[in-house]
Formats: C-alpha cells, structure tokens, sequence
C-alpha cells in the first residue's frame, strides 16, 4: 500500500512538471497546481498516514495523526491558492501587454 | 597591543589622511610621514628584544573554531621586513610630495599609499597564516588603486588590471596552498606550521601544498612566466614604483619564500621548483632589460632578475644561501629604491625616459647623476658597493650545490651569465643616460631636482656604500636576526667582508664585470640582431591578452547557451539538476532496505486504494487534455477533489476543509482567467522536447517516489508529542492542529498571512491600468446573458447562512475541524457566489465593503495580540484562555488566540475578494469598453 500511495504522490509530480516545462503560461499554471498538491500530499505523508485518529484530544481517543505536518501543510494550501492567484494574474497582465501566453514573453519562430 | 598598532596605524591613515587633509597636499604628505614615523617608532621600541632573538607574538582569538586568529608575530625576518616598509615608505612619502603634480590629488595618494603600508605590515608581521593571506589580498587591492592613480591614461588601467589578475589569481592559488598546509598540520599559527616541517615535507599534500604555495609567491614576486606583470605596473607613478616595486610588494613573494622557509624548504621538490624558475627569471629578464628602451622598463626587467637571483637563493634550500638570499633583499631594495627614484627624477625634469633621447644629462645634473651611478655601479656589483657583498655569496652558493650531478657547472655558468648581462645593462643605464653625446629634442630643458626630493635618494645610496664598505658594521646585526628568523634555528658560520682573498667567486665576479663592459661596446650589433630575431619582444602580454579574451568569450558564450532568455529552458534546466542532485544523494544510500510490499501499515482498503488509483488517474487525464483548458480545468477540479479525500481518510478533517475551499476558488479563478487567455494549447514543442520533458518529469517523479516510500517505511520518531500533550493545558484547546497554528507556531502563521496580503496587493498593482478583451463566444460558449435568475434568487438568502456556517466554523475552531484559514475561505466562498450569481455590478454596489481595509485590520488584529502579551510582561504572542459560562452554550472557551485568529479570518477573507473580485472587475462592461478604446487607440 505505502508504494502504491508513493507511486500515486510521483504521479502527479511528474504529471505537474511535465505541464510546468510547457510554453504556455496556463500550462505552466495548471502543472504548478498539480505540483502543489503533490507536494502538500508528501508533507503530510511524513507524518505517516493513519485512519480515524484526527488530532482532536479526547479522552476516547487510541491513537492521533500527527499533527505537525498538518498545521504546516494547512498554511501551505492557503499560500499556494495565494501564489496559484498571483501566477494567474501575471499570466493575464503578460497576454494583455504582450499579446501572447508563450511563457517566454514572445513566439517562437 | 602594540605589535598590533604596528599594523593598524598606517591603516588607520587610509581614513585619517583624506579627512584631516582635506585639500591641503601639504598636510597629506605631513600626516602620512608622521603616521609612518610612529608606527617605524615602536617597531623601533622592540628592537632589542628582537635582536636579542626573540619572538613576540600577540593573539586575539577571531573565529577560533575556524582556526582565524587576529595573531601577529615579530622576529627577525619581519622585524627586517617591517623595517623596510616603514623606513622606505618614509622616504618614498617626502619624495612623492615633490614628485606629484599639483593636478595629482596628494590626498588620494597617500590614503592608498597607507593602505599598501599597513597592509604589507600585515602579510609580514602575521601569525595566522589566513590573516597573512587576508593582507596578501589586499596588497593587491591597494596596489591595483596605485597602479591605476592615473586612471585616466588607458596604460595605467590596463597595467592595475593585468596586475590585479596575476597577483590576486597567485593569492587564490595560495589560498588553497595555506588551507592544505592547516590540513596537514591541524593549525594556521606560523609557530605550529613553521615548527612541523617534518611532517609537512613526508605528507601526501605535501607537493600540491608546495605547488599553490609557490605559485603565490612566484606571481608576486613576478617570477617567470608571471613576470610580465611588473612592466606593465610601470604606468604607475614612480614613487609607487619605486615603493611597490623595488622594495616592498614584489618582495612579498620572496619573503613568503623565506618565511615558508623552516616548513617547506630542503626537499628535492624544493630544490628543482624553485631553482629552475628562479635561474630561468635570472638570466632571461637581465637579458631583457639590456634592451629595453623605456628607463623604468629597464629597471623593472632589473627588478625580476634579481628578484629571480633571490629565488634562486632560497631555492637552493641550504642555510647558507638563505643568508645570502636575505642579504639581498636588503641591497636589492636600497639600490633599486634609489634607481627608481633617480629615474623618476629624470622623467620629472627632463621629461622624458626614453633612452635613445636622455643622452649627455651630466652635464645638467651633476649631483643627481653621480647618486644614480653609485646605486647603478651596486646594482652591477662592483666592489665596495653593497651589491657586490650579496652577489659574491650568491656565487660562492652555486659552487656548492648537492643536488646537480653532472650539471653541477650549469647553475655557476648561467648565474655569471647574468652577472655579465646585469653589468651591461647597469652601464647602458649610466653611459647611455647621463653620457654618450647630447639630449635629443627633450621636452624640457632638464636640471637638477628641489633639494628635498633628492635627499630620499641621498640616503639610500649612502646606505648602499656604507653597507658596501663596512659591512660587519653595519648591516651585520640586522642581518644575523633576520636571517636567523628565516631559519628559526642557530646561524650557519659565515663572514661579512670585503675581501675574501683570490677565489672562484671572486674570477666570477670578475668575469662578470669583464664581461659586461666588453657586451655593452659591442651592444649597437646586439640591439640590431636582437631587433631582427625578435622584432616584437616576448609576447606574453599578447599571450595574456588572447587569453583573458579567451575567457570572455568563452564566458559569453557559456551565459549565451545557458541564459539564452527562455525561461522555458531555465525551467528544464533547472528540474535537471534538481534531479541529478537528488538520484546523486541517494546513491549515497546503497544499503537502504525497502520492506517487502506485503508488510504495510496502511490498511489495504477501498478508500486507501481510491486515492492510489483515482489520484494518478485524475493527474494523467489533466495532462492528456492540457490542449483543450476548460476540460483540463475540470479534471484538475477532480485532482483536488480526490486530494481533500485522502486528507479526510487520513485523519486530518481541517486539512480537508481547507483543500475543498481553496480547490474551490482555485477553480473559480481559473475559469475567470480563461476568460481572457486562449482557450486552446498550439502544439509547439517539437516532438523531441516532448520526449525530453517526459523524461525529465518521469525522472522526477520516480525520485520523489522513491523518498516518499523511503519515508513512509522507515522508523516514525516525532516531536509531536509535546503538541498534543501540551495542547489543551497549554493552549486551550483540543484541536492540535488549529493550536499549532494560532499558539505554538504562531508568530509563522503571522508571517504567512503577511505574506497572502503582499500576494494580494501585488495582484491589485498587476490589475491596475490592464484593459484587455474577454474571449469572444468560443466553442465553448461563454455565457454572454445574465446570471440564470434562480441561482441569484437562491444565492442571495444563502448568503447569511454561509455567514453563519464561517463564523461557526471560526468559533469553533480551537476545539473542532475549523478556524480562521477554514472560515475565511468559506465566507469568501459565499461572497464570490453573489458576484457569480448576480453580476459583478449588482454585488459591488450593494457589497460596499472595502477589502484592504479588512486585510489591514486582519494584520493589526494579529499582531496586537502578540504586543498584548509584551504590554502584560509575557513574551511576544503568548496566549491565554479562560472558561466562560454562556446560557444556552454551556461552559465556552475563550483564548487570546481567537483574537489573532479572527485576524488570519479577517485577512483571508479581504486576500480572497481582492484577488477574485478585482479579476472579475476586468470583466464589467466598463473595462470591456476600456479595452475595446485601447485597442482602437493603439
């Protein structure tokens, strides 16, 4: 199961590099997405992967995922939704003063 | 102490000479004469101690863990160097305040000059071996500034440059030499160094130690094949010259030679590095200088071959010749000081250095020219002169030579070889210039300098007969101590005379002389052949020019192929190396031990299997439809669909909460987004790109694999602990993860959402004045009518529900799945919908609400929480909490922290709207108009 789980996490590496080595500049946005969730997903599985043991303290509880990663992972999500937006927003600026989405601001020959 | 004000107060100069001086040139060349005077007063003050024979030493650790110590030392050999430098440094100053122009800025000068001061100083008084190079270095900065003082003639630039390569890339080299010498004997202090020559000469390191080492010493002392530096430095004033290079910096390569001297010398490696290249320095530049036109040209060719005869002492490795070797040093530097001085007084009044025109000068200045042949007549070596002392014992050394076998006549012939060429250039020096015939076409009538710029002249050549005549007298002490400190261990026998009686050093000399005179008359049939074999010169200048253009365009073109201004290609480059880096660090790992596949502490379920499956599915579908964005859009929808699943199966529901919100508005950007850019991916990478990307992806993605299974499988240790068991006594609540945010770790969330606000106003600027069409109706069909009415009429009452659902989800938060990351996205979440919904006009104006004000007030909500803990003497951002009683809610927990964390809520909200609100703006008719006007304006 762990290597399925690890092969799944490369998967989208690769899958989000792939996109990000594009020319174009929503290429390059959508791969570095999937790359944000492959990353976020390492993270988190560093501090192993266990079912039914949120960190919720509770006198019931067995057993707790750890948390660490989590917390860390968690501001991640919301930083990479802020970079994902400003990336977007450069991309639109760039095609707007350009008049192209090739990532290195003009058209090959 | 005061072995260190040696050092600092010339240093100091660098500073107090351009700000007390101001403008007066007089009071430059004042302050740096009296600095140098007292700095040359306590070098004095440790004369006895010295000469009784010992070694100060004074230490301040600096960064003792790295073995740097600010430790000066004072013996023989830098007590004689130091001397030099500051008694030379004296004279040179009195004679530059004459020598320099009233264009020439007097402060600048003698600020640069106190800088070379202090830092010779140092290499020659250092302890530390890393603080000797430290000065070593800037001897080179400093000289490069003097060299270039007359930065506006494109020789002096070049000369400094060429310099500055040369000395400062032998620094390098020495650089590495000191650092393998600190390998092998587990310290930089010269008294731990000097003392293991031992072990030094029998380690492995030894020869490339010696290598780099020497190739220090070699290009600062202009060396063979370094030589042709020096020449070229000749652009610089002639006080520099006669400082820089007669006296002092060139012979920091020698003395580096001599200090080295106890740990590397005697060995057979030694012996044939050295000698061969200070043999080969010897005899071609004293050939060269012969036919040299240039008076300074001819000098400098003079200054490498002597400086090669000092090589050539030291080389020889026995104690004997390192005597002779210092004992050069001193004459070499007193004759050669007043050489350069004397031509400098020549160019100064005459106006010229040109040989073939300074003819006949006698007659004009008598006095000048009689004090420049006396330090000529030394420099040849003739009798009763302090040249002719040092060079005797340097024959009497090449008779005795162990290691030459059969050759053992070829080092005595070639060094009177160069004693021949030495006598016939010191004569073309005196006859050509101050006799033979008269001046032609001179700028200016030539006549004798002030009074005061020849008494520096006066001095040093009276040294030169003093020394000369009565040796044992004179230089005799000095010379005992400094060489004594050069061997660090008794002195050999030797005798400082005059006579020696009828020996083979003495037919040498003689031979010599002979020679020299008789080379000289046939010189006119020499210059004539010289011009015919070698019409050019030597070209290493050429050699040196071709190769630094080598180096340009070899780096020009490396920056062309590698910075080609792709980012594409930067981006390929640079997965590249990250993924030749990573498989190289995990080749360092060849024993790891993966587990067999069937042990697994994941269950093997439907849901673990799901994320396994679907998730890699979701990921290839999006690249497979990356042509076509909308589709792709919606499968990397599912991607983050399927990441907030595992989050949930894998105990972490606040994990969850935020991937469901951000994938949200993540989509709902993206679409907006698409609405301005192509709809559609051209294909235009050629296949093999394709191929190669894939490759490198693939790459990437078995390394990251590879790590994630390593990881997965190995042994769990944790620091978590601390959290969960602190996180209710500590931090009130029992939600770990929303406590580490908001209290443990909660001065990074403040740095993070800081850093959301910087995103969201760089967003806002990017926007500013951006008019730009939205996409026509494409094959996709952009909705170009109104919102459907039934989602604006069910939107609108959900709103204050949403509201709701946020702020509970916040409240709740340090106890349950929440917070205010969660909260904040869901009620921009419900805000967006309005905008969706109803139209961007319609919701901005009824939704006037002013998002950087509440991204402001989510800033300053978080930090005054940290200073309120400060205002109460706690630590910034400590948190507390309380339990208060709530009818209807029961028993209610309030923390301090909810306060920072209504910040983190207020922030993301305000980051949420700004960034898809000011998006969607672009979209409103206005800006459509806006952008149709642009576009006809252009």
């Amino acid at each position: 199961m762990e290597l399925l789980i690890s092969a799944a996490i490369g998967i989208l590496v690769a899958c989000g590099i792939y996109l990000m080595l594009r020319a174009r500049t929503m290429d390059v946005v959508i791969g570095l997405t999937l790359l944000s969730y492959a990353v976020n997903l390492f993270l988190f599985s560093s501090g192993r992967l266990v079912s039914n043991a949120a960190a919720l303290i509770s006198p019931d509880a067995a057993a707790y995922a750890d948390p660490l990663p989590q917390a860390l992972v968690l501001t991640a999500i919301v930083i990479g939704f802020g970079m994902t937006a400003f990336l977007v927003v450069l991309a639109i600026r760039a095609f707007g003063d350009l008049g192209n989405d090739h990532v290195d601001g003009k058209e090959r020959r | 102490m005061k072995l260190l004000l040696i050092v600092l107060i010339p240093l100091l100069g660098t500073l107090l000479v351009p700000f007390l001086a101001g403008r007066s040139r007089r009071g430059a060349a004042v302050i740096a004469g009296a600095l140098t005077a007292i700095s040359l007063a306590l070098l004095l003050s440790f004369a006895p101690q010295v000469f009784n024979g010992q070694i100060l030493v004074s230490s301040w650790a600096w960064m003792a863990d790295f073995g740097l110590f600010v430790s000066f030392r004072l013996d023989g050999l830098g007590f004689l160097f130091a001397l030099l430098i500051l008694g030379i440094g004296l004279l040179v100053i009195l004679y530059a305040a004459y020598y320099l122009s009233p264009r020439d800025s007097m402060p600048k000068f003698f600020a640069f000059m106190m800088l070379f001061m202090g830092a010779m100083l140092g290499v020659v008084l250092s302890e530390n071996l890393i603080l000797l190079l430290m000065f070593w270095e800037l001897t080179s900065l400093s000289s490069f500034l003097l060299v270039s003082y007359w930065h506006h003639r494109s020789d002096a630039r070049q000369g400094a440059r060429m310099a500055l390569a040369v000395t400062g890339g032998g620094g390098l080299c020495l650089l590495a030499g000191i650092l393998l010498l600190g390998e092998i004997t587990g310290s930089y202090e010269l008294s731990v160094v000097l003392a293991s020559g031992e072990l030094i000469q029998n380690h492995a390191l030894y020869a490339p130690a010696l290598i780099l080492i020497l190739l220090g010493a070699f290009t600062k002392s202009a060396q063979f094949p370094f030589h042709f530096w020096l020449p070229h430095a000749m652009a610089a004033p002639t006080p520099v010259s006669a400082y820089l290079h007669s006296a002092t910096m060139v012979k920091a390569g020698v003395f580096l030679l001599a200090r080295m001297h106890p740990a590397l010398a005697g060995s057979d490696l030694w012996f044939y590095l050295v000698t061969t290249t200070g043999l080969v320095t010897l005899v071609f530049a004293a050939y060269v200088a012969l036919f040299k036109h240039d008076l300074k040209g001819l000098l400098a060719y003079s200054t490498i071959s002597h400086l090669g005869l000092i090589t050539l002492l030291f080389g020889f490795g026995t104690p004997l010749a390192a005597v002779a070797g210092v004992f050069h040093i001193i004459n070499h530097a007193t004759f050669k000081a007043s050489l350069f001085m004397a031509a400098g007084i020549i160019d100064h009044e005459a106006g010229t250095r040109d040989m073939r025109r300074l003819n006949g000068l006698f007659k004009y200045m008598p006095y000048t020219a009689v004090l420049a042949m006396v330090a000529a007549a030394a420099m040849a070596g003739v009798p009763l002169l302090n040249g002719f002392l040092s060079k005797e014992m340097f024959f009497v050394e090449t008779l005795h030579l162990r290691h030459t076998g059969d050759w053992t006549w070829l080092i005595p012939v070639l060094a009177t070889l160069a004693g021949v060429f030495a006598v016939a250039y010191s004569l073309r020096f005196i006859h050509d210039v101050f006799f033979n015939g008269e001046p032609h076409d001179l700028p200016k009538t030539p006549h004798e300098p002030p009074r005061w710029m020849k008494i520096p002249v006066e001095v040093l050549v009276l040294l030169c007969l003093l020394v000369g005549v009565l040796p044992a007298f004179t230089v005799g002490p000095l010379l005992a101590t400094a060489a004594s400190g050069v061997l660090q261990a008794p002195l050999p026998e030797y005798s400082l005379a005059v006579w020696h009686g009828f020996n083979m050093a003495l037919a040498m000399s003689f031979i010599a002389l002979v020679g020299g005179v008789l080379f000289y008359l046939m010189r006119h049939r020499l210059f004539a052949l010289h011009d015919r074999l070698l019409p050019g010169g030597f070209g290493a200048k050429q050699i040196f020019d071709y190769l630094i253009h080598f180096l340009v365009q070899g780096s020009r073109w490396a920056t062309g192929v590698l910075e080609n201004g792709s980012l594409q290609r930067y981006m390929a480059l640079l997965v590249g190396a990250a993924v030749t880096v990573g498989f190289f660090a995990a080749a360092q790992y060849d024993s790891v031990e993966f587990p067999s596949l069937a042990s697994s502490n994941i269950p093997f379920n439907g849901a673990a299997l799901m994320v396994a499956i679907a998730l890699p599915l979701a990921a290839v579908g999006t690249v497979i439809l990356h042509r076509h964005r909308l589709p792709a859009l919606v499968m990397l929808g599912v991607v983050g669909l399927f990441v907030s699943l595992s989050f949930v199966y894998f105990s972490a529901p606040d994990l969850a909460l935020t991937q469901i919100s951000v994938e949200l508005v993540t989509i709902i950007l993206l679409l907006l987004a698409l609405h301005f850019l192509p709809q559609e991916t051209a294909t235009d990478s050629s296949h093999g790109r394709r191929w190669r990307d894939a490759l490198l992806a693939g790459a990437a993605g078995v390394g990251i694999t590879g790590l994630t299974w390593a990881i997965l499988t190995s042994p769990f240790d944790t620091l978590s602990g601390f959290y969960l068991e602190q996180s209710v006594p500590g931090g009130g609540g029992k939600n770990v993860v929303n406590v580490i945010l908001v209290d443990f770790r909660g001065f990074d969330t403040f740095g993070e959402i800081t850093v959301l606000a910087i995103a969201a106003i760089g967003i806002y600027a990017m926007l500013q004045n951006l008019y730009i069409r939205p996409n026509e109706p494409g094959p996709y069909g952009w909705a170009t009518t109104k919102p459907p009415l039934l989602m604006a009429v069910v939107s609108r009452p959900l709103l204050p529900l949403a509201l709701m659902v946020g702020i509970y989800l916040m409240l709740r938060g340090h106890n349950a799945p929440g917070g205010g990351f969660i909260a904040g996205l869901v009620v921009g979440i419900a805000l967006v919908m309005q905008y969706l919904a109803s139209g961007v006009e319609w919701t901005q104006t009824r939704l006037r609400i002013d998002y950087f004000k509440m991204i402001a007030i989510g800033l300053i909500l978080a930090v005054l929480t940290g200073v309120a803990s400060w205002v109460v003497g706690y630590p910034f951002m400590t948190t507390t909490f309380t339990y208060l009683y709530w009818p209807v809610v029961g028993k209610f927990e309030v923390a301090s922290a909810m306060v920072f964390d209504l910040g983190v809520f207020l922030t993301v909200v305000g980051i949420t709207m700004v960034i898809l609100a000011e998006l969607g703006k672009l979209s409103g008719p206005l800006a459509s108009q806006r952008a149709l006007d642009n576009e006809r304006s252009r």
